[in-house]
């Protein structure tokens, strides 16, 4: 089992071109410390590269903590992605449920210790919802996802922005209320082991929907039809797959993973607020990066949505040396994206692979000298008659 | 001896299979060599290892004697080396001249200098009788323009030694007697042509000598010119072939596929695609549509299927009417389709093939259980088609489809349509890019077929496959069908009159 899953991951150049990838992202982001702090740079670099390990145990509850909501959306961009969709729409499905979420979270406080299911459900149901929207528009009318779901963002980070200021106020410090003690997400004694750190159960939900995620796309007829959309939609049509389902249903779902990160970052207790800023949700555009890095695997999207989680814990430790926190932004961002480049590199991969066979054998030499020789003329050709 | 390029004992392998083993080829300076051999033989590959697409893991290049290396496809360009593939490459959404001069575009202070471009285009066009319109998009072009283009993008960079991957296969017949033509008229220019095709006709028009391989292994170089069309099919199969068809008269029972008053209108242009089109397909018989391409048949068959939608009459099917039926629920009632764009339509290039070979089928009980696929049944089922069509290819079911030689993608779309036991099977142009070998193998597939009593609805462009295979010709002409015909009783030239429109007959 192990062995095969070893030879697997070691046979797809998906794997390797992400490795490549995140090494040229480490790269260059060092050249960049090197400029901008020559001094400090290899300090600074082997910061980053320790990442959340220099925080011990709470450093690496942190990494879990933070990679969940990443790994949410990488898993929604990805899945879109692999439809043939780019949802580029993560961030406003992800305050929209973020927001349902917190409204169940403060005002329904009588439904006891499932209380933060029934929250994560509604978030889940609203990032949906806000998915769902730019899915119909596209099946019914095709109008391109990427304009409608931009559009969706900032309608839903507005209309949140309002709907909070209207219901869940806390008027003193100009953000969301705090979500009432049954609706946080349980810490499974993870707040002991890893002291200090945010984490909680909601790493688990995230890997309960990377599951969840690679049987659809792996062992349904629905991931079979889905991906056939992504990669020909007119063969999928001619396959009589019905594509204005498809391109719904993978919207929604997308949006479903969305919306859950959204509930995920609010009802984790770790005292973050929904807040009155006209900035959009930094998660979803992470979401992007992690799910090409990944090339859109579910199971990959676990493991990117970690690493990036690292390289940025790594970055808040670097405020120890000499660099504004703008640098170390800039840093981890180069990282991140230049990372995402996999795509690319894996281009490049697949063309060299082709390239290069593998096996031999011993052969007779042929004979290469033709039987008879003769040289024909031109003129006799009955392609010239052919008038 | 004057050879302008030769290549020396090549190896080439991919995952699972050895595509050229040992493989020497040698081009005179101004002939045409044909490269003949079964699906899968290794031809493409040769021919890209000779443009710097692949590189081969032994053997030599020469050109004029002296050793070359080609890395990459600007190698083979500066040694002027050409190539027009299999399945074009064009930016779609690019003018004609614009795909000419990619990649070797002239620029003045960063512009492009255009203007002299197309001037010379247009004389190139001019002199070789390549008739294309610059300024067109290349996806408003027929094919057969794209592929002029093509030809104009090697004569552009000056090429001398063009390769040509089965240019005709997708041609109509005129258009392949204008492209040997052309041929003839580049080598008289001091050109060397290879040229890939499976149609032993075309070997005989206009090659001088012939190189056969099969398997990856290279058999012999013959002189076209002293060996027959049967000692070349001999040569390539390794064993006779039956180049022509034989089947007992058809003996049709009841209507299959009743069509009536059929008439299809686009929003683009005025005139009707189709007008009135009836006909009927009957239980046991191979009908045959008959007609110049882009005279309606694309029209029919994308009613027929479902592709697009009718703008009067009805279709049915077993007196079931399926004219406003989605694609999915005529695929269950028992329609077929052999598509006529393999890769736009036919295939899923980067599921495996056992992926594809389900492609119709994965909802079924076989296949699925409560919405989850099967894939041990997936499994075992496209391992038996693989062995019952022949399907070549490195790694058996796992294997990409789009790493498939062309000959055997088709193949694998033939399997998956009449492996479905359809009532009515919609065939265009099925045996195109297949070798005699498999034509020979899908003609007694779809006779067979017809006596178990289907219905078959043949859609064809060439002559001797319409005359030779159906049991009746239907000649489409503008969109409306203009002779019904017996093709015992009718000659290539007769069915050539129907098909030009110089003559109809009245048909019920
Ligand atoms: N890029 C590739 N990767 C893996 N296998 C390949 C690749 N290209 C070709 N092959 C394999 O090599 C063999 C030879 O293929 P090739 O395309 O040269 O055949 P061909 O003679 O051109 O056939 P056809 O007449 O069907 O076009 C086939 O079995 C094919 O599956
Ligand atoms: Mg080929």
């Amino acid at each position: 089992m192990m062995n095969k899953l070893k030879h697997r991951l070691l046979a797809s150049s998906g794997f390797a071109a992400s490795l490549i990838a995140i090494f040229a992202g480490l790269f260059v982001g060092f050249i960049i410390l090197l400029i901008t702090n020559p001094d400090q740079a290899v300090d600074g670099f082997v910061t980053i590269l320790k990442g959340g390990f220099t925080g011990g145990a709470k450093g690496i509850g942190n990494i879990f903590y933070l990679a969940t909501p990443i790994i949410m959306t990488g898993l929604s961009v990805g899945f879109a992605f692999k439809t043939g969709l780019f949802n580029i729409g993560a961030s406003g499905q992800l305050i929209v449920g973020g927001y349902v979420a917190v409204l169940i979270g403060v005002l329904a406080p009588g439904l006891g210790s499932f209380h933060w299911v029934i929250a994560l459900i509604g978030g889940m149901a609203a990032g949906a919802l806000w998915a769902f929207i730019p899915g119909l528009l596209k099946a019914l009318f095709n109008v391109h996802e990427v304009i409608s779901s931009i559009m969706m963002n900032y309608i839903g980070m507005f209309m949140v922005n309002a709907l909070v200021a209207e219901t869940v106020f806390d008027s003193l410090r100009a953000q969301s209320l705090p979500v009432a003690q049954s609706a946080q997400m349980p810490t499974l004694g993870m707040d002991t082991l890893f002291k200090g750190s945010s984490v909680n159960a909601g790493i688990f939900v995230a890997i309960l929907f990377v599951i969840v995620l690679y049987i659809i796309l792996n062992k349904t007829t629905f991931g079979y039809e889905l991906k056939a959309c992504g990669f020909n939609k007119d063969a999928s049509r001619y396959a009589g797959i019905n594509a204005k389902r498809n391109i719904i249903l993978s919207m929604t779902i997308a949006g479903a993973m969305a919306g859950v990160a959204g509930g995920l970052i609010y009802l984790a207790g770790s005292g973050k607020f929904i807040e009155i800023v006209d900035v959009l949700a930094m998660e979803g555009f992470t979401g992007i990066s992690v799910a090409l890095l990944a090339s859109s695997n579910p199971i990959g999207v676990l493991f990117t949505g970690i690493f990036v989680s690292y390289i940025t814990n790594g970055g808040f430790y670097m405020q120890l040396y000499d660099f504004v926190p703008e640098i170390i932004d800039i840093i981890i961002s180069i990282i991140i994206y230049f990372s995402a480049l996999a795509l690319i590199v894996r281009h490049f991969f697949d063309r060299y692979a082709l390239k290069s066979g593998l096996g031999d054998d011993d052969i007779p030499a042929p004979k290469v000298e033709p039987k008879r020789k003769r040289r024909i003329g031109l003129k006799n050709k009955e392609v010239d008659k052919d008038e | 001896m004057d050879y302008v390029i030769e290549m020396l004992n090549i190896t080439k392998k991919f995952p699972g299979i050895l595509a050229n083993d040992n493989v020497s080829l040698q081009l005179k300076n101004g002939e045409i060599h044909a490269l003949l051999g079964e699906n899968g033989a290794g031809k493409s590959t040769l021919m890209s290892v000779l443009f710097g697409l692949y590189k081969p893991e032994e053997g030599v290049i020469k050109k004029n004697g002296k050793t070359i290396k080609i890395a990459n496809p600007n190698d083979s360009n500066k040694y002027g080396i050409g190539m027009v593939h299999q399945h074009f490459k064009l930016v779609h959404n690019f003018t004609v001249l614009e795909n000419i001069i990619l990649g070797v575009e002239s620029t003045k202070n960063g512009v492009l200098k255009m203007g002299e471009a197309k001037k010379r285009v247009v004389e190139l066009s001019e002199k070789y009788h390549l008739s294309v319109n610059p300024d067109d998009l290349i996806s408003d072009i027929t094919v057969g323009q794209q592929q002029r283009v093509e030809i104009l993008k090697m004569l552009y960079r000056d090429n001398e030694i063009l390769i040509f991957d089965e240019p005709t296969a997708m041609l109509t017949p005129q258009e392949i007697i204008e492209l040997m033509k052309i041929m003839r008229g580049l080598t008289k220019e001091g050109k060397s042509i290879l040229f890939i095709t499976h149609k032993l006709d075309e070997i005989k028009l206009v090659a001088d000598r012939c190189t056969i391989l099969r398997k990856g292994k290279y058999i012999d170089t013959i002189d076209v010119q002293s060996t027959t069309k049967e000692v070349m099919s001999e040569l390539m199969v390794g064993r006779k072939v039956q180049l022509q068809v034989d089947k007992e008269p058809a003996s049709p029972t009841d209507v299959v596929l009743n069509v009536k008053n059929l008439t299809v209108k686009t929003k683009r242009s005025k005139k009707n695609k189709l007008t009135n089109v009836s006909f009927e397909a009957k239980s046991g018989e191979i009908v045959c549509i008959a007609g110049i391409d882009g005279n309606g048949q694309k029209e029919l068959v994308y009613a027929l299927t479902g592709l697009s939608d009718v703008t009067q009459g009805t279709i049915t099917l077993h007196g079931e009417d399926i004219t406003k039926d989605t694609i999915r629920k005529r695929r269950v009632a028992g329609m077929s389709h052999i598509p006529e764009d393999r890769h736009k339509h036919g295939l899923i290039l980067d599921y495996s093939l056992a992926y594809n070979l389900v492609l119709q089928r994965y909802f079924s009980k076989a296949f699925q259980k409560l919405g989850f696929l099967k894939h041990r049944s997936i499994n075992t089922y496209s391992n038996e088609l693989i062995e019952k069509f022949d399907i070549r290819s490195g790694q058996g079911r796992k294997t990409l489809v789009r790493s498939m030689s062309g000959g055997n993608q088709q193949k694998a779309i033939l399997a998956r349509e009449i492996d479905t036991d359809p009532e009515i099977l919609v065939a265009v142009q099925p045996t195109r890019g297949l070798d005699v070998g498999a034509i020979e193998y899908i003609h007694k597939q779809l006779i067979r077929q017809r006596d178990e009593g289907k219905a078959i609805l043949l859609i064809s462009l060439e002559l001797d496959e319409v005359l030779s295979v159906s049991d009746r010709v239907l000649v489409i002409y503008e969109g409306e069908i203009v002779a019904d015909l017996d093709p015992t009783s009718t000659t290539e030239q007769e069915l050539g009159l129907y098909m030009s429109g110089a003559k109809r007959e009245a048909v019920s």
